[in-house]
């Protein structure tokens, strides 16, 4: 993949610090703070996790434990106060914009995307960092633009305005951009918020085979525990505050005495009738 | 068939489907655009309160390209009037018009706003007030050619987009009605001192009148000769961003994300658009709405993707102005009536057409 650029050298005085020599995101003692006039919020304190290639990691936990927060420093968005982010090797402060967005691509959550352009100029946006100022959109970049589409099942779409989609359609055709990337990294905030069961079920599908096939390491936040449970590899949980709660296989994170504690609500976790894995129901109201 | 169709689904299961995937070439949109321009702009310079014949213009303008000897039949006033009163009038309107149209649709871009203008964020009057501060204070406005005037206003049109920007600024963009208003109420305060040096330097009022009523009556060469070196680089600038201007419509954090720098990239576009808008102020005043009305009917008629709206806002902004500098010209003959008169005219409208879609949208 011609977009990997591993600098050995450089990774070499760090070798301590990156928990396994293939992974392509490495986050270590990232601490980030918002301010807001004098006072200061932290929104995540000397968080580490690592994310190899051809790994599927579901990031959960409850609203406003710095998941987002976490996307946002990966792309330096956020300039962490403290600790630091690696992409593919190298830090991503040392890095320009353009070539952070060669390595790792993002579905934001609640996208904005433009009125009256459509969707597949959408998806073509995905092509910038692979773009010089003055190039417009060759042979290549529409093949990877389709290919995306078609993954996505968006391809169909291509010539609709994007303000005239369904949010659904809508969150399909960033993953598609983010696909069109081809970055060795992808980043997901909440990839299925406005997706019904059959598309939640295509797109982390998707990305299972994308972690399967094409060795990228996503790192997803999902909502929904169950739907994460089914499909990643290994679960990280953080709670409020913005440290890890817990990290390992879907068994191990969603324990109900850990879910409780994190999430503040009783919840009872059983094993999947066909697959064995942990199905998470919350308690109703006098259950 | 459309150009940048081809065959799709040749690989893949299922039937071949003809589908869209490269952009429509944009020559012909350009070759129209020229086409308006270019005929406008000979009615610019053929029509007048002295009757030239259409065949005489032509024949005087043929006349000063190489090769081309001048003619005899055509009288030297009338050659006098095409060359140095209509000729320079018409190119200034034009580059005028160029101009502003273009500064309109990166300030619309860059800040996700419909309404952003030159004039109604304050940009244009905010570098008029620069230029009569220069042009009061009796310094030399000009050595060697190059006039210091297009300069001041550029600091005066950096001045108020910082301050506009700071006061309407939300998450990296400018996209509510507090711009416009913001820019609206400093355009006052900018127009009110304007107004007010103007009446304590009664020697220079007729320059200064002209400055803030805005207009092409005194276009000169020299004029045209001051704004140019400041204009064209600008707007080159900003034509080489087209496809960056439509990432920028995606919001800050997307736009990173997909590998912009954006706040550098907004520094650049931001700087050009205001020294484009100002070296034109400097020369012919402040006249609103070009750079909200013509970025619009373009957005309208052929869609949103800067790539083609930017030189299509070139051409038809050029147009449109010469046009209306035409109307301006003959609408109360023998007397004339400021051009922004006519702008305003038809500019309102459409603003507030536009400013009832966005108040749902918002």
């Amino acid at each position: 993949m011609e977009t990997l650029r591993i600098q050995p050298a450089e990774t070499e005085k760090r070798k301590n610090e990156l928990p396994s020599s293939s992974a392509l995101l490495t986050v270590s003692g990232l601490t980030v703070a918002y301010s807001s006039g004098k006072r200061s919020l932290v929104a995540l304190r000397d968080l580490s996790i690592a994310v190899t290639a051809g790994e599927l990691v579901g990031l959960v936990g409850p609203n406003g434990c710095g998941k987002t927060t976490l996307i946002r420093a990966v792309t330096k968005v956020v300039k962490p106060v403290s600790g630091e982010v690696r992409l593919c090797g190298d830090e991503v402060g040392s890095l320009p914009q353009a070539e952070i967005a060669r390595r790792a691509a993002v579905v934001p959550q609640e996208p904005l995307l433009p009125e009256a352009f459509t969707a597949l100029e959408c998806v073509l946006m995905g092509r910038t960092p692979h773009l010089k100022l003055l190039e417009n959109e060759g042979a290549r970049d529409f093949d990877a633009a389709r290919a995306a589409m078609q993954r996505t099942g968006t391809w169909e779409l291509a010539d609709r305005r994007v303000d005239e989609l369904s949010g659904g359609e809508r969150q399909r055709v960033v993953v598609a951009r983010a696909l069109a990337q081809e970055t060795p990294v992808l980043l997901l905030d909440e990839p299925t918020a406005h997706l019904d069961i059959g598309h939640q079920a295509s797109v982390l599908g998707l990305m299972r085979a994308l972690c399967r096939d094409e060795g990228k390491a996503v790192l997803a936040v999902v909502h929904d525990l169950t739907l994460g449970a089914a499909y990643c590899d290994r679960l990280v949980m953080l709670r409020p505050g913005g440290t890890v709660a817990a990290e390992g296989s879907a068994e191990e994170v969603l324990r109900p005495e850990l879910l409780e504690e994190v999430y503040g609500t009783a919840a009872d976790v059983f094993p999947h009738p066909r697959t064995g894995r942990p199905v998470v129901a919350p308690r109703t109201e006098g259950g | 068939m459309v150009a940048g169709t081809r065959k799709v689904g040749a690989l893949e299961a299922g039937p071949a489907v003809e589908r869209p995937v490269g952009r429509r070439s944009l020559w012909p949109r350009l070759t129209l655009g020229c086409a308006i321009l270019l005929a406008v702009a000979m009615l610019g310079a053929a029509v007048g309160p002295a009757n030239v014949s259409l065949e005489a213009t032509v024949r005087i303008l043929a006349s000063h390209l190489p090769g081309v000897g001048i003619s005899e039949s055509v009288s030297p006033a009338w050659q006098n009037i095409i060359w140095e009163v209509r000729l320079p009038r018409v190119l200034l309107a034009g580059a005028a018009g160029a101009t502003l149209a273009v500064a309109g649709a990166t300030y619309q871009g860059v800040f996700r706003n419909p309404l952003a203008d030159p004039y109604l964020i304050g940009v244009a009057t905010g570098a008029n007030l620069a230029a009569t501060i220069v042009l009061v204070s009796g310094a030399d406005v000009a050595t060697h050619g190059l006039s210091v005037l297009p300069l001041a206003a550029f600091a005066g049109a950096l001045a108020s987009v910082v301050v506009v920007y700071g006061v309407a600024r939300v998450g990296g963009a400018a996209p509510g009605t507090t711009l416009i208003l913001a820019g609206v109420a400093l355009s006052s305060l900018s127009t009110a001192i304007t107004a007010y040096l103007m009446l304590k330097n009664t020697t220079n009022s007729l320059t200064i009148m002209s400055a803030v009523l805005g207009g092409f009556n005194t276009a000169t060469w020299v004029k045209l000769a001051w704004a140019l070196p400041y204009t064209v680089p600008a707007v080159l600038v900003i034509l080489a961003h087209g496809r960056i201007l439509n990432v920028l419509s995606l919001d800050e954090q997307q736009a990173r994300q997909v590998g912009i720098d954006v706040e550098r990239t907004k520094v650049v576009l931001l700087g050009a658009a205001s020294l484009a808008a100002a070296a034109v102020v400097s020369v012919s005043g402040t006249i609103g709405f070009v750079g909200l009305i013509v970025p619009h009917a373009i957005r309208l008629i052929w869609g949103p993707d800067n790539r083609a709206l930017l030189p299509m806002a070139l051409l038809l902004g050029a147009a449109f102005l010469i046009g209306a500098d035409l109307a301006a010209r003959m609408i109360d003959q023998p007397s004339e009536i400021p051009v922004g008169i006519i702008t305003a005219f038809c500019g309102v409208p459409f603003f507030l057409y536009l400013l009832r879609r966005s108040r749902v949208a918002l």
